[in-house]
């Protein structure tokens, strides 16, 4: 009854190919956007820590993996290693450049981070699917040993590094109110980007290489080129969210924090959320923030006498068993249960 | 909808020539899939390549397309002879292209496909279209505007959102003519562009190629199977038979070329063969 788009008629093709041409879901993220930003003076410091901060820094990371995974149809296992290169990229830039803004440290180690997509999904020309999935790994596997070295950890003995504070124009991201509003903006503008990319020629020739890249060779895309953008857009991305969950979550900067587990989490986040969807990207995050510390607070809730590791166990068992469901369920993911929840609520209650 | 012009033989004499392809021999290992093809395409042309099957049509195809190269022989394109080139190249200059077996973008929907196929004319670079300003929004509405032409002209308004992969198999062969026409090619080459269709989809589809050649006077090299149709469409046909030329000519010219009735009727000769 409420979500009707009848009557609204678009007059030009801009109001056609705005990125929400329904009124209802223009109020809708209007209304995501406020609660978005009011939820932090409601609710508890932990609350903010342990799950809005890591939801909205795994979002950006989930939006970044899904411009290459969902879009451009590239498979990633990468993207702890961007993550990791982002955050010392970061680090190294704001401790050996005297009076480095935060901000503008943030936006080089993102295009470090690109730098290091790009010189990764070199293979991608010549390889596709599993293949290009190993080569990722060893990306993986080879960035965080690289970010071990004494170099890049400031010659510090146990690796471990404390992150900078970050001051923006006198304003100090300090409290967790503090940081949980500047990832927010973060992810808000960078989500945005994402969003015109996607809708824009450069998403258009993404999906294309995806769909079916023999033909979009010949209508004239040049794989190479634009397989190199979706990596280098991918990284950026993960490159900054990486930067986030050092400066704001971790509050240390340390290699073994973005293994190999991170990539897969984020790589699972895009696959629940739903290929090749930015909503997806917040759904997956939330659904793979939000379902473990559920599982972990259920058998507790229900007064089942559980000791703490068999809790966790339960915990990686019912998530995987979760994950398989959705992939034979809706290979599409959270995002396309959502586009059919609209298309059915347009009817309703009308039985067409 | 314009009067449809009855296509007479050779009323459309017009035209310099745009690709000349002279000698061209390809072979995969030891099956020559062409032999010593020559033929001219003019401007403005409607022309057909037809022949059995496995007489190296596609292959030809491919060859103009630059999927294949050439062992020996030279294609010429608007009297530069060709080197070794990517099938990106190809469409840059002005080549478009549709496939036997639908070649679409599956996952997008009508429009982004022939959005997909305009995307040479899009000169906004990857930081405009990222904050969706300037350059990039206004290119869009351009774009989106002579798609909309498009979708007119090929009467599939609502089917606009649709995706592509749920839509009927003759109204996906049309998305993939729109999304060639997108590029405004110059030359339009067409693999069976009627293939699996039946007789009204064929006559629809027939329609369109003559409006593309007459409205928009675009040259066009087509493959068919279906006789009738190549013989009313065409203004100029060759005729391959095992990677050969046998026959070359108006419709009436080859339809009684007894090389060309041999290959197709067969001979006992042949059919040991």
């Amino acid at each position: 009854m409420l979500y009707r788009e009848s009557g609204q008629f678009k007059t030009t093709y801009a109001a056609d190919q705005a990125i929400l041409p329904i009124k209802q879901d223009l109020y809708f993220v209007i209304l995501a956007i406020l609660i978005a930003v009011a939820i932090p003076f409601f609710v508890s410091n932990y609350v903010i820590q342990a799950l809005l901060l890591p939801f909205l820094i795994y979002s950006l990371a989930a939006i970044g993996l899904n411009i290459l995974v969902g879009y451009c149809g590239q498979i990633s296992l990468g993207t702890g290693g961007f993550m990791a290169v982002g955050a010392f990229a970061a680090w190294n830039l704001m401790a050996r450049i005297p009076d480095m803004p935060p901000l503008v440290a943030f936006i080089l180690a993102g295009l470090i981070a690109a730098g290091a997509g790009i010189l990764f999904g070199l293979p991608a020309l010549r390889i596709k699917g599993f293949y290009l999935a190993v080569t990722t790994l060893a990306a993986q596997f080879f960035l965080i040993w690289l970010l071990q070295r004494p170099w890049f950890v400031g010659y510090s003995p146990t690796g471990v590094i404390s992150a900078q504070t970050i001051e923006i124009l006198g304003w100090r991201v300090d409290t967790p109110v503090d940081r949980y509003l500047f990832a927010l903006a973060v992810l808000i503008v960078m989500a945005l980007v994402a969003k015109n990319l996607v809708r824009s020629a450069t998403g258009r020739k993404w999906m294309a290489i995806r769909d079916m890249d023999v033909a979009a060779e010949i209508i004239g895309i040049r794989p190479m080129i634009t397989k190199l953008k979706a990596f280098a857009v991918s990284s950026f991305f993960v490159g900054i969210a990486g930067v986030l969950w050092a400066y704001l979550y971790l509050g240390q900067l340390e290699a073994e924090a973005f293994d190999i587990y991170t990539s897969f989490d984020v790589l699972f986040m895009v696959i629940i959320g739903g290929l090749g969807s930015i909503l997806g990207s917040f759904l997956g995050a939330a659904f793979v923030v939000i379902v473990p510390i559920l599982l972990n607070v259920i058998p507790g809730a229900l007064g089942l006498p559980l000791g703490t590791a068999m809790i966790s166990y339960i915990e990686i068992f019912i998530f995987g068993s979760l994950i398989i469901f959705f992939l034979i369920v809706e290979p599409h993911g959270l995002a396309r249960l959502w586009s059919i929840a609209k298309q059915k609520l347009r009817l309703w209650p009308f039985p067409y | 909808m314009a009067a449809q012009p009855e296509p007479k033989p050779g009323h459309r004499q017009a035209g310099e020539i745009l690709l000349k392809v002279e000698n061209v021999d390809l072979a995969f290992g030891g099956v020559r899939a062409l032999r010593e093809v020559s033929f001219e395409v003019r401007r403005q042309q409607i022309f057909a390549i037809i022949g059995p099957n496995g007489a190296g049509k596609s292959s030809m195809l491919n060859c103009i397309n630059g999927f294949y190269h050439p062992n020996s022989g030279t294609i010429a394109y608007k009297g530069a002879p060709r080197k070794r080139m990517r099938p990106y190249q190809a469409a840059t200059q002005g080549i478009a292209r549709t496939f036997q077996n639908i070649a679409l973008f599956k996952g997008m929907s009508t429009l982004d496909n022939i959005m997909t196929g305009r995307h040479l004319k899009a000169k906004a670079t990857l930081l405009e279209n990222a904050i969706w300003f300037g350059r990039a929004q206004r290119e869009e509405m351009e774009h989106r505007k002579f798609c909309e032409g498009i979708i007119d002209f090929l009467e599939i308004q609502q089917h606009r959102k649709t995706p592509v992969g749920t839509l009927p198999y003759g109204l996906q062969k049309r998305v993939e003519l729109g999304r060639a026409l997108a590029a405004e090619p110059e030359l339009l080459l067409l693999d069976e562009p009627m293939a699996g269709m039946n007789l009204e989809e064929k006559q629809d589809m027939a329609r369109f190629i003559l409006d593309v050649n007459d409205e928009f006077g675009m040259t066009i090299c087509l493959i068919e199977h279906d006789m009738a149709v190549v013989m009313d469409l065409s203004d100029h046909i060759v005729v391959l038979d095992h990677g050969e030329k046998i026959g070359e000519g108006s419709p009436e010219e080859v339809s009684s070329n007894p090389r060309v009735i041999e290959a197709y009727l067969g001979t006992s000769e042949e059919e040991g063969a």
